[in-house]
């Protein structure tokens, strides 16, 4: 789950990481009064979206090819001034680096006070899966991605694994102010931020926590001009953040992606023609790799899971159905612990229930397959029998109408 | 001959008492697994019986579970919030391995548990696993036994399904397997490829092995480069997620590919590189491995 830059930096403020002040608006009204409210000459209008790269996007109107504003983040003089970038962006998608094509329609806009600028630099934290344990990584290259910093130049990223038990140590977070080559009052407050950065990280399941960029202002002081923040899902569902599960944006997530998981159902779309129902995450992936490999497109992920019940495998089907893209259904279902039988039997009431009308290939395999085979045969329904994986692609492919 | 778990394996279930632990409790006594122990709090004393009769005693702690029975490997099917506590318990009660199944703990929880681990003589396989199995001989976890036969080819996975479509296309070719291990779907877990390919490397009941990795990590990159400094015997791979998406996770907490990090085809090169056989489609895991044992491949 990750959450909008307004809300990291809400999460921010109460582990005394230092942000400007700032206010939400919804409406282009709402935005010309936070303006006023900031009491501050220079304020940015920065879009809400779960997409990086926002400063560099573009606004487009609804049909994504005429231009509204060029970049997501605008710097503002006036209430009136602030009202019109947001009247520009409020209700229109932006397209970013890392939106995709459609962009997102941006819902809320973030009016901040605007400071002076003497040094951006970059701060974030991630989990490295290798070490088992988060690093902390720092570079003087603030505003770019890290990523890119990393590709072109990876010794200018510092790096600090931490044990979150003992949590980061002094000598650590000092490390990291001189390899900036940070001093005097500003390496005291920085060393007090990545203190309540990496606190915060794991007090707050994170996954991904970038600040970027980090500001150093003419003054000297050190503010959290950005925030990123990604949350681990199975923290959210052990119900062990409540505060941040509170600021869940639904709206920014795929709603079938969404509504699958209601139902205890992993899905991801795609942008394929071939539905697939699969038990198992790795054969579900090896499902979808398969029909491309035979000349298809999986128009999805899912897993039913290996203990699938009847009605999930129902409202499997309905969501697989709901997509108008969808020309022909491939289950390829290995049945260990759900057994072959249960899920032929389910299949069965499923598609009387459901009337689907598109071919339907069927792959089954595992424990009580010659039963479950017997209950798909006497059903009547149009079901295509495959022999395995490969057999299943095909035949799914051809009954799609999409020849080899 | 086999790796981690054979005959004499004697296991404590932690979370016997509950739903899975019950089903997959019986799954496992019907294999002829020798569990001998369950472990549920607050029910320390009772007996759970098993759908044949098996009368298993409970007890409230792992440690008294080891003192009266001498249990040494845990498998743990305690719910996601308290799991890693789970398998903390069964380290500090000196169990040398611990199989947690559990899919859904946080990451911070795994985090922890692999500080904890570090410390003590304990080998965890999972979380988020099917388990181990010695076909013939035991299994400790939830895959269907019956597709399994003795035999000499080892399998590693990071996805349980394709662990049983691997050893169901290995048995129909007639090619059994030493041990079979599920090394789970999580992005921190306690045993990795190498630690598992090391054992069949040193195994004279292995003679090659199928690996099957996925999007997400380093993993496999690693392994490569190990096997290629060390393997002294063949290795098929197949990787899936070879279609997937960037920046989605697959069903698996750690199927993800991240900045441009993780993918399939990448894993791919590397395992190339190493000198390993690499199946594109998962349905061609068995009949590669019997091309490369009959030497048809290169």
């Amino acid at each position: 789950m990750n959450l909008h830059e307004f809300q990291a930096k809400e999460v921010f403020r109460k582990y005394g990481i230092p942000v400007g002040k700032g206010a939400v608006a919804e409406t282009p009204d709402q935005a010309a009064e936070a303006y006023t409210k900031l009491e501050s000459p220079v304020a940015v209008v920065k879009s809400q979206i779960h997409a990086g790269g926002r400063g560099k996007g573009t606004v487009y109107e609804k049909d994504l090819k005429t231009v509204r504003l060029q970049g997501g983040v605008k710097l503002v003089k006036s209430a009136a001034e602030s009202k019109d970038i947001a009247s520009k962006i409020l209700g229109y998608p932006l397209v970013t680096k890392q939106s995709g094509a459609n962009g997102r329609v941006v819902r809320r806009v973030y009016i901040e006070v605007g400071c002076d600028i003497d040094r951006e630099l970059y701060l974030g934290a991630v989990l490295d899966r290798k070490a088992g344990k988060p690093v902390l990584m720092a570079s003087t290259q603030g505003g770019m991605e890290i990523e890119e910093v990393a590709h072109k130049d990876p010794k200018a990223i510092i790096k600090e694994h931490w044990d979150i038990g003992y949590g980061l140590q002094g000598y650590q977070a000092r490390r990291v102010g001189y390899a900036l080559g940070l001093s005097g009052d500003t390496f005291k407050q920085f060393y007090k931020m990545v203190m309540a950065v990496t606190k915060m990280f794991a007090e707050k399941d994170c996954t991904l926590l970038e600040i970027n960029p980090l500001v150093i202002t003419k003054k000297g002081d050190v503010i959290a001009l950005d925030g990123k923040m990604g949350i681990d899902d199975r923290a959210i569902e052990l119900k062990k953040q409540p505060d941040l599960e509170a600021m869940r944006d639904v709206g920014e997530e795929d709603p079938t992606e969404y509504e699958a998981a209601s139902y205890g159902l992993n899905y991801v779309s795609m942008e394929g023609n071939i539905g697939c129902m699969v038990n198992g995450a790795g054969l579900a992936m090896a499902t979808m790799d398969i029909i491309k490999q035979a000349g298809g497109a999986p128009a999805n992920f899912l897993d039913v899971g290996g203990g699938a019940n009847k009605d999930q495998v129902k409202k499997a089907f309905k969501l697989l159905l709901a997509n108008p893209e969808v020309k022909a259904l491939f289950i390829n279902i290995f049945g260990g612990i759900l057994r072959c039988d249960i899920l032929a039997q389910g299949i069965v009431d499923a598609v009387k229930e459901v009337d689907v009308r598109i071919p339907i290939v069927c792959r089954l395999e595992g424990t009580n397959v010659e039963i479950g085979r017997e209950i798909l045969k006497s059903s009547g329904l149009k079901i295509t029998a495959a022999a395995d994986m490969a057999d299943g692609a095909r035949k799914v492919i051809e009954a799609a109408g999409l020849k080899r | 001959m086999s790796i981690l778990v054979d005959k004499n394996t004697k296991i404590v279930v932690q979370g016997l008492t509950g739903e899975a632990g019950t089903v997959h409790g019986n799954g496992m006594l019907e294999y002829g697994s020798a569990v001998v122990a369950g472990v549920t709090p607050g029910k320390g004393g009772t007996q759970w019986e098993s759908k044949k009769g098996v009368k298993v005693p409970v007890f409230n702690t792992v440690e008294q579970a080891v003192n009266a029975t001498g249990c040494n490997a845990s498998v743990i099917f305690v719910p996601g919030a308290a799991a890693a506590d789970g398998v903390m318990e069964a380290a500090a009660a000196g169990i040398p391995l611990a199989v947690c199944i559990t899919e859904g703990i946080s990451i911070m929880d795994e985090v922890r548990l692999r500080a904890f681990l570090k410390e003590k003589n304990t080998r965890m396989i999972g979380p988020n696993c099917p388990g181990v199995i010695t076909p013939g001989q035991t299994k400790l976890g939830i895959m269907p036994g019956y597709i399994h036969k003795p035999g000499d080819i080892g399998v590693v996975s990071r996805s349980g399904t394709l662990t049983y479509e691997a050893v169901w296309q290995l048995s129909a070719l007639g090619y059994g397997q030493s041990s079979a291990v599920g090394i789970g779907g999580d992005p921190v877990q306690g045993t990795d490829f190498i630690d598992v390919l090391t054992l069949f490397n040193q195994d004279p009941g292995t003679r090659a092995v199928v690996m099957i990795g996925e999007i997400g990590g380093t993993m496999e990159e690693e392994a490569a480069a190990w096997i290629k400094a060390n393997m002294k015997k063949p290795v098929v791979a197949f990787i899936g997620g070879q279609t997937a998406p960037e920046g989605k996770r697959m069903g698996h907490a750690g199927a993800i590919i991240q900045g441009g990090k993780g993918t399939a085809a990448a894993k791919y090169e590397a395992l190339r590189a190493a000198g390993v056989t690499c199946v594109q489609s998962p349905a061609d895991m068995g009949k590669t491995m019997k091309a490369v044992l009959e030497g048809k491949t290169a």
